[in-house]
């Protein structure tokens, strides 16, 4: 049997160098300021996804929903070898929550059809929130497993994974279809395809700034790039109310600098006697004893 | 019914109660007094009665409670329905969930069905009011509830609310909160919920469900000596397992140092680690760095040593000794060995 499988994945700005200069006055994140990155699990929720279609074959989308720019993820999506892409892509999806993101995401994946798994990232590095996968589920009415790190079994009909508790591990078994969130620990991505690469590396969103002509792209010559699919709202038939800021419940109040606070704060000289007061003053206050 | 309450999502792991649930009814406590509305407990499971006691000593006025064969294991769809409905009936204003892998699982599914706002992993929660500039317009807001969070890869924290939905949701890490003083005259009322749930939703089995003890238990100690890449290597920690034996506390670690293979995960603090409150915080070769402080500035002492004396963690210790751990350890482990006679 081929699966059908739907692979979410992310762009997300490289959260290792962020400050509040990368903020917007209304709380949301300037991108364009910020290196980005394909995030960390949607990469081991793609390899999941290959090492399914490797030992039983399947048909893999990557779906992504974000800027023009977003392109770059599913152009590498497809070095890695996933059979197409869609990017969902519109200003009135900008500022989305997650709520109103899994909205756009789960009309997408209708618009789709049929499909056997969804698979993505238990959670992105940059709101680190792991509920975009559950909160697509339930618009689709469809069962989950979340944390996975390990898909045992799978079958027409059923599969069987091991999914990461707070005490160890548990292994579920669920009908088909389901949305599967995948951790870091499930595998170590492989690297792209060089074949695969140097037919893809042009790859475009019609979306993205590029010099071709339109002529040239409606043409058959062999050598055009492959174009990306690329939605709007209205492709999806997606109320604007539910889109973007408009759809998301959540609001950002206030962005702050942390601030670091210490009560009393003392140097402790680096010697015997130094450690001597140190020790003496934890004994006294019964911190240590 | 609109109830208007303030109530926790009460988890049950390995039939008990976890301790984030109860950490969190003692924060939906001061949040219910603070609007003067009741504290409630939502409970899902096949003998919810074992509980109620202790809920209801956790500062709970009302229990919600849920029996069906369905809920003895955690799985997404039948726990999704029947919280969904009790919220639906009860129209709470608050909802607070574990941040555990099932409250994750759960709460995200929750407000999408309910359409409603949900932010994770809050390290703060208050009560205030906001207002909301719309096309010259200005909306106000009394009595919202600020989910405050760190963003960002850590590197800000971030004020959330959701004004005009209800119930407004969030989830909170467990050890984030401290559990209240248990009061053992406190009950309350009990709410039996029949459990409506249809064949089709059982969809999940749990064929098996592995334990695997940790190497430590972080939350539940007074004192921890933490390191971090500064200590050098794998051989070099036994140092601080030492030191830590001498204190009677535990060893923590930076994640740079679980990375580099000097211990294992189990002992990460900080933001993807583990979140806790010691008495004595000993950081040894810890910089300091913003996601490793996110999980142990509510310390109630911190000791840094490191060799930079502009190292970030000395912003934030008590007791600053700048010097080389390889030398001032050793010396610490003598001086209290030497005073403890
Ligand atoms: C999204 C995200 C999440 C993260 N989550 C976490 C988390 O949960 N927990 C966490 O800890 N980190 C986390 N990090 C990583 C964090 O940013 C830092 O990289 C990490 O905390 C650094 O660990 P460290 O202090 O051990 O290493 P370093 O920053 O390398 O510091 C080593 C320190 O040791 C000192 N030193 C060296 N030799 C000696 C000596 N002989 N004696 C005394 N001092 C010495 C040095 O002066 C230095 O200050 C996260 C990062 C990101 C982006």
């Amino acid at each position: 049997m081929s699966y059908k499988i739907i692979v979410l994945v992310k762009q997300v700005p490289d959260t290792k160098n962020i400050t509040v200069d990368a903020m917007k006055p209304d709380g949301t994140v300037n991108r364009s300021a910020l290196p980005t990155i394909f995030n960390p699990e949607d990469l081991n929720a793609l390899e999941e996804a290959l090492k399914i279609k490797d030992k039983y074959g399947a048909k893999i989308t990557a779906l992504t929903m974000g800027p023009p720019n977003a392109s770059e993820v599913l152009r590498k999506s497809l070095f890695y070898g996933v059979d197409d892409v869609i990017l969902l892509s519109d200003r009135k999806f900008a500022a989305a929550d997650t709520l109103a993101t899994s909205y756009a995401l789960s009309l997408a994946i209708k618009k789709i059809g049929e499909f056997d798994l969804i698979i993505g990232g238990t959670q992105a590095i940059d709101g680190d929130t792991a509920q975009v996968g559950p909160q697509t589920a339930e618009k689709l009415h469809i069962n989950q497993i979340t944390f996975v790190d390990k898909i045992q079994k799978l079958s027409d009909r059923e599969i069987v994974a091991n999914r990461t508790t707070d005490y160890g591990y548990e292994t579920v078994k669920a009908k088909l279809p389901i949305l599967l969130t995948i951790t870091a620990e499930a595998n170590t991505p492989r690297p792209f395809s060089v074949k695969k690469t140097l037919t893809y590396k042009n790859a475009i969103s019609l979306i993205e700034k590029h010099d071709y002509d339109e002529e040239y792209l409606q043409s058959n010559n062999p050598n055009k790039p492959f174009i990306i699919t690329t939605w709007n709202h209205e492709d999806i038939g997606a109320e604007i109310e539910q889109c973007g800021l408009n759809g998301s419940p959540t609001q950002v109040k206030q962005i702050e600098n942390i601030v670091l606070e210490v009560g009393e704060s003392k140097e402790i000289d680096n010697s015997e006697d130094g450690f001597k007061l140190l020790i003496s003053e934890l004994f006294s206050e019964h911190i240590i004893g | 019914m609109n109830s208007n309450e303030v109530w926790t999502y009460i988890e049950i792991q390995n039939g008990k109660i976890a301790d984030v649930s109860l950490e969190l009814l003692g924060k939906a406590q001061d949040l219910a007094k603070k609007l003067s509305v009741k504290c409630g407990a939502i409970l899902l499971g096949t003998n919810p009665q074992n509980h109620y006691k202790n809920i209801f000593e956790h500062g709970a006025d009302i229990i919600y409670s849920a029996e069906h064969f369905a809920l003895e294991n955690y799985t997404s769809l039948p726990f999704t329905k029947v919280v969904c409905d009790i919220i639906e009936e009860y129209q709470p204003q608050i909802v607070l969930y574990g941040a555990t892998v099932n409250g994750r699982d759960l709460a995200p599914r929750i407000a999408s069905k309910l359409k409603v706002g949900l932010t994770a992993d809050c390290t703060e929660l208050q009560i205030g009011d906001y207002e909301k500039k719309k096309k010259g317009e200005v909306k106000k807001y009394e009595n919202i509830l600020y989910q405050i969070r760190p963003a960002f890869g850590g590197n800000i924290i971030a004020t959330i609310v959701s004004p005009n939905h209800r119930p407004q949701m969030a989830t909170v890490r467990p050890g984030v909160m401290k559990i209240n003083k248990t009061d053992k005259t406190n009950s309350g009322k009990v709410v039996n919920i029949q459990a409506n749930i249809s064949e089709e939703l059982i969809l999940s089995e749990i064929i098996k469900t592995i334990q695997i003890e940790k190497s430590v238990n972080l939350n539940s100690a007074s004192i921890i000596v933490a390191g971090g890449v500064g200590v050098g290597s794998k051989d070099n920690f036994e140092k601080l397992h030492e030191l830590a034996k001498t204190l009677g506390g535990v060893v923590g670690a930076s994640r740079a140092a679980v990375d580099a293979g000097y211990i294992n995960s189990d002992h990460q603090i900080g933001q993807t680690g583990i979140t806790v409150q010691p008495k004595l915080y000993i950081a040894v070769g810890i910089s300091g760095q913003i996601q490793h402080i996110a999980g142990m500035s509510n310390s109630n002492r911190i000791i840094a040593i490191n060799t930079d004396k502009d190292a970030p963690i000395f912003q934030i210790a008590n007791y600053r000794i700048v010097g080389d751990l390889n030398k001032v350890v050793p010396q610490l482990i003598e001086t209290f060995k030497k005073l403890k006679k």
